[in-house]
């Protein structure tokens, strides 16, 4: 199995919010970081905690300016996030 | 959805004993069995352990090399585990510098390496930390007494997902020459956060 993204790329954050339960904070949605690397492959718990079917899938460790999370800081805030949960930074409106 | 996990401990602790009389009745655990299992894991569960760890790599490069590569192999070589739950966990170890200083949460519940740290503190699982410590860690650790200088930048590590995390702090001035048992004592579980400087 091939992973999206790898180490360097930007990626965004999906907006989606999802009326069950979800792994992706609200804090980081639409917001654009940076992948440090792959951290392993688990199934997506928003499947799972639907008992719908969930095959292991990559999950990236991305690091996100304050600045972009909040509009100030100078730390940074990095985050384990499924693939479902990120797009490629370039797609513009990606939702 | 992510519950805030605010609210009456004992509701939440009748909830559990419900819970576990019902897989009792229903045969899916053994109740001896469960609690041999819980309070084996909580007499193992301790920070003395995360504390070994910093000392131990404190002493010996090599070491602390292989705990930031790849922490699940290298606590074998202390005797420890990240394992004792449904799963064993990954962990990451992640090393302050003069430079970056490191600071754990969950922002979405309380995820915590409970093997190497023992129980999380209670306001580890607050709110007010949870929300506050990505979004102002600066202010957050000076209210925990900790002024980090103003040229150190600051890495908040979410544990929301699967990986566990532990902060590696920097040595203390003038610890040269101290034996592994003394370096150990000199690390707390705050520092293992990232809240203290040790």
């Amino acid at each position: 199995m091939t992973e999206k993204f790898s180490a360097g790329d930007k990626v965004r954050a999906s907006r989606v919010d999802p009326p069950h339960h979800t792994r992706l904070p609200r804090y980081v949605r639409g917001a654009i970081g940076t992948v440090l690397n792959v951290t392993g492959r688990h199934p997506l718990p928003d499947n799972r905690a639907r008992q719908l079917a969930a095959e292991p899938e990559p999950v990236y460790a991305v690091r996100f300016a304050a600045s972009e999370l909040f509009g100030e800081g100078d730390h940074t805030v990095t985050i384990e996030l499924w693939e479902s949960y990120l797009r490629p930074a370039e797609l513009a409106g990606a939702e | 959805m992510s519950g805030d996990h605010v609210g009456p401990a004992a509701t939440v602790a009748a909830r559990v004993r419900h819970l576990e009389s019902l897989l009792e009745q229903r045969g899916l655990i053994d109740p001896d069995g469960l609690d041999r299992a819980l309070e084996a894991f909580v007499a193992r569960a301790s920070p003395a352990n995360g504390a070994r760890l910093v000392a131990r790599a404190w002493l010996d490069d090599e070491f602390c090399a292989r705990l930031l590569a790849d922490a699940d192999t290298a606590l074998p070589e202390l005797g420890l585990s990240m394992g004792g739950g449904l799963q064993t966990q990954r962990l990451i170890v992640v090393a302050n510098t003069r430079d970056i200083h490191n600071v754990i949460v969950c922002t979405l519940c309380s995820c915590y390496p409970i093997a190497l740290l023992g129980p999380s503190p209670t306001w580890y699982k607050s709110e007010a930390y949870r929300s506050r410590v990505v979004r102002e860690p600066r202010e957050v650790l000076r209210e925990f007494g900790f002024v980090l200088d103003p040229s150190v930048k600051i890495n908040v590590w979410d544990a929301s997902a699967e990986t566990r995390y532990l902060v590696l702090p920097l040595r203390p001035a003038g610890t040269e020459g101290l034996p592994e048992d003394a370096l150990t004592a000199l690390v707390t579980r705050n520092g293992l956060i990232g809240v203290a400087p040790v």
